[in-house]
C-alpha cells in the first residue's frame, strides 16, 4: 500500500492509503473529538464532532469518513470548529434528559467528558424534556432512552460484530429510537444473544448492566477491540 | 422491433385519427375534480349522438391550467373548455355538429399558454399515456433506435455534454459530466436510477411527466443505460403517486412486449431491464444515497459522500442517478441535436424548466418555460398576478431547500446561478407566489417544520438543530422571542448548514436565511422587548464585596 504524506495542525505526518484522517491523526497522537466513531466498526459520520477543515475547501468534512490524500492540509482545532462542537454538544444535552448526577455512567461517559474537554459549560438552548421510556425487560441489561445520543454504535456492533441484528433504529428525526427486533421489549427479543457488546459500545449511560448504580457503569471497550482484531487477524483459527 | 416496424406503427396510428378529437385531461389535478366522470360522460355522449366514426374521446395527460380543471379540448376547431361537468358532455359533443354550449372557454392565446415552450411536456395533453402506439406516433423511441444503431456510447455522452443539460432534481449538476463519470468506470455491473421521489411540498412536475408521458422517461433511461453501460434500471417512485406507478407499469409492460426493453433492445446486443421501486413517502429518500439504501431494502438514510454514486452506488456498483425531468429531456436532445437544445436558455442554463406555479396567482398549474425568463414574466404575465389586484410580495422557489425572492427582484432571470445569488435555488420546480397577506416568518416556520419532521435523524445538527430552530420561530411568532433568540436562530442556521451530513440539513436553514436577508424587519417587528435591566447595576450588598 502506498504511503501518503499530509499535514495536520501544522505537523507533517504519514499515513497508509485508505486510512481515515481520524486514524492517521490518532496514530500521530493528535486527538480529534468523536462520538459516533467506535474502534472496530465502520464509521457513519453521524455525530459531526470530528469535522475538520481542509485547506482549499470551505466544506467541513468528518475526519472519520474522510480518507487521507497526499498533500492534504488539515486543521482540527480552529475557533470555528470548537464553537461548532460545543453547539453540537449543547444540542445533544438539550435533546434528551441527561441528568449526570443520577446516571449510571457518571464519570465514565463519553458525552460528559467531551463536554468537559471542549469547555461546554452551559446549554444555551431550552431543554426539550421529552418523556422517554426505560426498558428493563432484559434479564441482564437495561436501556434508558433518556441518555441515548443516537450514535448508532450499539446497532453497528450488534449487526457487524455479533451478527445478531437485534438493535436497530425506528422512526425519524427527533422521534428516532433505538429498538430491539421489531420494536419489542428487549427482554422478549428472540435474536438477542445477551452478549452485551452493545452495552460496552454505548458511549453514555443509555445501555447499562443491571445492578449498577450511579457512576458504577464502566464500559469495557478493550474487549470489543480484542474481538475485532482477533477476528481480522484470524487469531482464533488453529 | 426494427425501424420499419416503428414507422409502420406510427403510420397506422396517424391514419386511424378520427376527424375530431376531444381530449380530456386525466392527470392528477383534473382527476381530483371529477375528470374521469367527464371523460365517461363524453364517451357516452358521443355514442348517443352516433358520432363514433367521426369523434374520438381521448384521455390525455396534463393540459397545464390545473386551477380551471377538468379541462376538455376539442380539435378542430381548437377550443379549450374549463371546469367541465359531466352534465355538460352532451352540449360539448353537440358543438361538433355546430351546436352551442354554455361551458366556459379558455383562452389558448393567453400568455399562460402562449409563453410556454414545450420540450419535456411536448406530448402532455395530446396523447393517451397508456398507449405506446400514441407515443410512437409522436416520434417516440426513434431516438433510442438511432442511438443503438448509429452511435457509440461515447458519442451519446458527448451529445448530452454538448447540449448543456443540467440535473433537474435540484442541484443542477451537469448531466453529461455525470454520465461520463459512470461511463468511465470499468465495472461489469452498473445501474441507472430515475429519481421520482418528488417530496417537495406543492411540487408535482415529475408526477405530471410520469402520468402524462411515461414512455419518454423510459426512453431517456434506455439511452442513458446504453451510454454508461448499465443493464439494470430502477425507477424510484413515491407510493403517494399510484396513478404514476400504474402508468409506469403499463408503459414498461408495453415496451417489453415490443422489444424496447429487456434483452436485445431493438434487436441489438444491448440489454436493459427496468423495475419500479416504491418509496414510503419520506422526503429524505429523494436524496440519492438514502434512495439507494432504500432500493437495497435498508433504512433510507443518507451516507457521507464521497464515494459518489457514480463510483460506488447501488449495491456498491457505479450508478447513474438522474431526476425524472432530466431523463425526459434526453430523447428530444438526441432526436433534434445538442445544438438545438443548447440554443435555448441562457449561457449556463440550457433548455426549459417545468414549474408547478401555485400560491397567490390567478392561473395556477404546470408551466414549461425556457431558462432565463424572468420571474416577473412568469408570475405577472403568465400567472396573471395576484387575484383581486393584490400585490406580489415574494416568490418562493426550491421548496424547503430554497428561498423567498422579494418583489424587488422579480426581474431576475430564472437560471441556476441567478437564483443561487439571491439565496434561493432552482430546486425541482415548485414556485409559490406570496402576497402582502403572507407573513414571511410564518413561511420560514412552515418549511422548518417540514424539515424537522422529515429529518432522518442520523446526524445531530439536523435532527436536534431543526427542532430548536423551529421552536425559536414559533416563539418569534408568539411574540415571545428577544433579540438574543434571534441571534441564536442565526447561529443555528450557520451551524446546521455547515455541519449537516446531507443536503436536507445543509439547506434546511435556507428559508430562514433568505427571509432574514430580505424581510428582516418582519422578524424585528415580532421581537418581544428585552427583559427589564437597570440602567446602572445595583451597588454590591454590604458585607459581600
Ligand atoms: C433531502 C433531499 C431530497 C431530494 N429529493 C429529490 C427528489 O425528490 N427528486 C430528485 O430528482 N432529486 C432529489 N434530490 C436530489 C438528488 O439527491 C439527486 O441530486 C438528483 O436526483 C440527481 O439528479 P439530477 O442530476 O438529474 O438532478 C434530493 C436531495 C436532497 C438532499
Ligand atoms: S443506546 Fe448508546 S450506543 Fe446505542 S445509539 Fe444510543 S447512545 Fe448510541
Ligand atoms: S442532514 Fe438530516 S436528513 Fe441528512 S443525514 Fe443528517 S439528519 Fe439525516
Ligand atoms: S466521529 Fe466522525 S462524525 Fe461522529
Amino acid at each position: 500500500m502506498a504511503a501518503k504524506v499530509f499535514t495536520i495542525d501544522g505537523q507533517e505526518i504519514s499515513a497508509t492509503e485508505g486510512q481515515s484522517v481520524l486514524e492517521a491523526a490518532h496514530e500521530a497522537g493528535i486527538r480529534i473529538p468523536t462520538l459516533c466513531h467506535l474502534e472496530g466498526v465502520m464509521d457513519v459520520g453521524a455525530c459531526r464532532l470530528c469535522l475538520v477543515e481542509i485547506a482549499g475547501s470551505n466544506k467541513l468534512v468528518p475526519a472519520c469518513t474522510t480518507q487521507v490524500a497526499d498533500g492534504m492540509v488539515v486543521a482540527t482545532t480552529s475557533e470555528r470548529l470548537q464553537r461548532y462542537r460545543r453547539l453540537l454538544l449543547e444540542l445533544l444535552f438539550a435533546e434528551r434528559n441527561h441528568v449526570c448526577a443520577v446516571c449510571v455512567s457518571n464519570g465514565h461517559c463519553e458525552l460528559q467528558s467531551l463536554a468537559m474537554h471542549l469547555g461546554m459549560d452551559h446549554v444555551s438552548f431550552p431543554y426539550t424534556f421529552p418523556k422517554l421510556e426505560v426498558d428493563l425487560t432484559h434479564r441482564l441489561f437495561g436501556m434508558d432512552h433518556n441518555r441515548c445520543v443516537l450514535c448508532g454504535r450499539c446497532v453497528r456492533v450488534c449487526w457487524y460484530v455479533e451478527g445478531a441484528a437485534t438493535k436497530n433504529f425506528s422512526g425519524r428525526g427527533a422521534s428516532s429510537r433505538i429498538i430491539s427486533d421489531l420494536n419489542q421489549p428487549w427482554g422478549e427479543s428472540r435474536t438477542c444473544t445477551a452478549c452485551g457488546k452493545c452495552v460496552h459500545a454505548c458511549p453514555t449511560g443509555a445501555l447499562f448492566e443491571k445492578g449498577t448504580t450511579v457512576g458504577e457503569m464502566q464500559k469495557d471497550r478493550g474487549k470489543l477491540e480484542y474481538i475485532v482484531t482477533a477476528r481480522e487477524k484470524k487469531q482464533w483459527i488453529v | 422491433m426494427v425501424l420499419a416496424e416503428l414507422i409502420a406503427i406510427k403510420e397506422r396510428e396517424l391514419a386511424a385519427r378520427k376527424p375530431v378529437v376531444i381530449t380530456c385531461c386525466l392527470a392528477a389535478g383534473c382527476l381530483s375534480s371529477a375528470g374521469q366522470a367527464v371523460k365517461e360522460a363524453l364517451d357516452q355522449a358521443v355514442k348517443t349522438a352516433s358520432l363514433d366514426a367521426e369523434v374520438e374521446v381521448r384521455g390525455v395527460g396534463c393540459m397545464r391550467l390545473c386551477c380551471e380543471g377538468p379541462l376538455v379540448f376539442i380539435d378542430p376547431p381548437g377550443t379549450l373548455y374549463q371546469q367541465v361537468k359531466p352534465e355538460d358532455a352532451a352540449s360539448l359533443v353537440g358543438t361538433v355538429r355546430g351546436g352551442t354550449t354554455h361551458v366556459a372557454r379558455g383562452e389558448p392565446n393567453h400568455p399562460f399558454f402562449a409563453r410556454q415552450m414545450s420540450i419535456v411536456l411536448e406530448n402532455s395533453g395530446f396523447m393517451d399515456p397508456e398507449r405506446i402506439e400514441a407515443y410512437i406516433a409522436r416520434d417516440g423511441y426513434l431516438a433510442v433506435r438511432n442511438v443503438l444503431r448509429e452511435m457509440t456510447p461515447a458519442e451519446v455522452v458527448s451529445e448530452i455534454t454538448r447540449s448543456g443539460l443540467r440535473g433537474r432534481g435540484g442541484a443542477g449538476y451537469p448531466t453529461g459530466l455525470k454520465w461520463s463519470t459512470v461511463a468511465k468506470t470499468s465495472s461489469a455491473k452498473k445501474y441507472v436510477i430515475c429519481n421520482a421521489d418528488e417530496g417537495d411540498p406543492g411540487a408535482f412536475m415529475d408526477r405530471s411527466v410520469l402520468e402524462s408521458d411515461p414512455h419518454r422517461v423510459l426512453e431517456g433511461m434506455i439511452i442513458a443505460a446504453y451510454a454508461v453501460g448499465a443493464d439494470q434500471g430502477y425507477i424510484y417512485v413515491r407510493a403517494e403517486y399510484p396513478l404514476a406507478i400504474s402508468r409506469l407499469q403499463t408503459a414498461i409492460r408495453q415496451a417489453k412486449q415490443l422489444g424496447l426493453l429487456g434483452s436485445g433492445v431493438f434487436e441489438s446486443p444491448f440489454n436493459f431491464n427496468l423495475d419500479i421501486r416504491i418509496g414510503a413517502g419520506a422526503f429524505v429518500c429523494g436524496e440519492e444515497t438514502a434512495l439507494m439504501a432504500s432500493v437495497e431494502g435498508r433504512r433510507g438514510q443518507p451516507r457521507p459522500r464521497p464515494p459518489f454514486p457514480a463510483e460506488s452506488g447501488l449495491f456498491g456498483q457505479p450508478t447513474l442517478i438522474n431526476n425524472v425531468e432530466t431523463f425526459a429531456c434526453v430523447p428530444p436532445i438526441l432526436r433534434r441535436g445538442a445544438e438545438w437544445f443548447a440554443a435555448i436558455g441562457t449561457e449556463r442554463s440550457k433548455g426549459t424548466k417545468v414549474f408547478a406555479l401555485a400560491g397567490k396567482v390567478k392561473h395556477t398549474g404546470l408551466i414549461e418555460v425556457p431558462m432565463g425568463m424572468t420571474l416577473r414574466e412568469i408570475v405577472q404575465d403568465m400567472g396573471g398576478g395576484v387575484p383581486d389586484g393584490g400585490q406580489i410580495k415574494a416568490v418562493q422557489t426550491g421548496g424547503p431547500s430554497g428561498g423567498c425572492i422579494p418583489a424587488a427582484h422579480l426581474d431576475t432571470p430564472v437560471d441556476y446561478e441567478s437564483l443561487g445569488r439571491l439565496g434561493s435555488i432552482m430546486g425541482s420546480g415548485g414556485m409559490i407566489v406570496m402576497d402582502q397577506q403572507d407573513n414571511m416568518v410564518d413561511v420560514a416556520r412552515f418549511f422548518m417544520e417540514f424539515c424537522k419532521d422529515e429529518s432522518c435523524g442520523k446526524c445531530v445538527p439536523c435532527r436536534a438543530g431543526t427542532v430548536q430552530m423551529h421552536a425559536l420561530l414559533c416563539r418569534l411568532l408568539a411574540r415571545q422571542a428577544t433579540a438574543r433568540d434571534l441571534a441564536k436562530l442565526e447561529e443555528l442556521c450557520d451551524l446546521v448548514r455547515n455541519t449537516s451530513l446531507c443536503g436536507l440539513g445543509i439547506t434546511a436553514p435556507n428559508p430562514v436565511l433568505s427571509t432574514l436577508r430580505f424581510f428582516r424587519q418582519e422578524y424585528l417587528d415580532l421581537l418581544a422587548p428585552e427583559p427589564w435591566k437597570p440602567a446602572t447595576p445595583p451597588a454590591p450588598l454590604p458585607g459581600l464585596g
